[in-house]
């Protein structure tokens, strides 16, 4: 029954770990864009963090100067550094999979 | 039922309401609540199910309890390294309870916890909550040099760290809108072409064979909602997993 395999050499266990290698069974294949893949999921995920950033930017400005009563200077300030996040996010996003 | 009316309603499907009778009317206990607990009672069921055989050779079952928790241990030690096998029942819960309420809200006569903001808001809450409290008890003070990345010259923190504090607090929005919205979408999407069906299906013989095109469209969608089921619970997890990791290794 082993004989018949071909491969004679190396243990059960490098035999097995290599048919579960060629099914694709051990490495999901490396993560693309946070674990979403194809050109749907990277744009969809794109559209979240540049959008998620700028809304809480907008929050933040927005309750800050509620609370401060400086309208409409630090809305303005934290609108700009929110966008800015939200690139910093998508710099992050592209970057992370060839860094680590 | 939505086509009497002549027009699409498309979002009552999200409406709460109250269950178990004037028992649940007086707590307030939705079918939300009602579909939250079938998730966590099927998750648990599956489990204690199959890890009771026990045997070495697993069942149907067993094997699908293994599966999923070596699925999940795998993710973890991936994106989380060696460290993150202590949070390994976090990332399994979460991710169990939003397939599960992912998948369950696919049946007929379902409610799809999912699809509310409140709910995903509040997985995300926790997430966040976990992994900030992870960084702080793993590196103190120290955590806070997250904000900051080394090398930067100190002239520009007044415009790093805000950036930084805003990047840090997105996660908290990106990964509860990602999750609602696809739900959302989603059921959306189904609910309109189902109502296409009953439109043209009232409109005599034509109308009959023209909802054949509405109703192939709804069995493609039905397919492509379980993989989107999936797929946001998987990124739901995944995402955690990299947080986690961020926490642990800090940069």
């Amino acid at each position: 029954m082993a004989e018949d395999r071909g491969s004679g050499e190396g243990s059960l266990e490098e035999r097995i770990a290599a048919a579960r290698a060629r099914q694709g069974l051990d490495n999901p294949p490396p993560r693309s864009a946070g674990g979403m893949s194809g050109t749907w999921g990277i744009g969809l995920r794109v559209g979240v963090e540049l959008v998620s950033a700028l809304a809480v930017g907008l929050a933040i400005g927005w309750g800050l100067d509620r609370w401060l009563g400086t309208a409409p200077w630090l809305l303005i300030l934290f609108v700009m550094a929110g966008g800015a996040a939200g690139i910093l996010n998508v710099y992050r996003l592209f970057r992370a999979p060839a860094g680590r | 039922m939505a086509a009497e009316g002549g027009g699409i309603d498309a979002l009552s499907q999200f409406e709460l309401t109250t269950v178990l009778g004037p028992v649940g009317a007086a707590v307030g206990f939705t079918q939300a609540n009602a579909w939250m607990v079938i998730a966590g009672a099927l998750v648990t069921l599956l489990l204690v199910m199959g890890a009771r055989a026990r045997a070495v050779v697993p069942g149907r079952l067993q094997a699908l309890a293994e599966i999923s928790y070596e699925g999940v241990m795998s993710m973890v030690e991936q994106q989380v390294g060696h460290e993150g096998r202590r949070y390994f029942p976090f990332i399994f819960t979460l991710f169990f309870f939003i397939l599960f309420g992912n998948m369950l809200g696919l049946l007929p006569y379902a409610f799809t916890f999912t699809s509310h903001i409140a709910i995903t808001f509040a997985l995300a809450a926790i997430v966040f909550v976990v992994t900030t409290g992870v960084a702080l008890a793993r590196h103190g003070m120290h955590f806070f040099s997250y904000f900051f990345p080394p090398g930067a010259p100190v002239a520009l923190a007044p415009l790093i760290v805000p950036i930084e504090v805003i990047s840090y607090l997105s996660r908290l929005v990106s990964l509860s809108v990602r999750l609602f919205a696809n739900m959302v979408a989603g059921h959306v999407m189904l609910k309109v072409f189902a109502t296409f069906i009953v439109m043209l299906g009232s409109a005599g013989v034509v109308g009959v064979i023209g909802a054949a095109f509405p109703l192939a469209i709804n069995v493609a969608l039905v397919g492509f909602e379980v993989l989107v089921a999936f797929l946001q619970a998987y990124v739901f997890a995944v995402l955690a997993c990299i947080y986690l990791h961020d926490a642990v290794h800090l940069h």
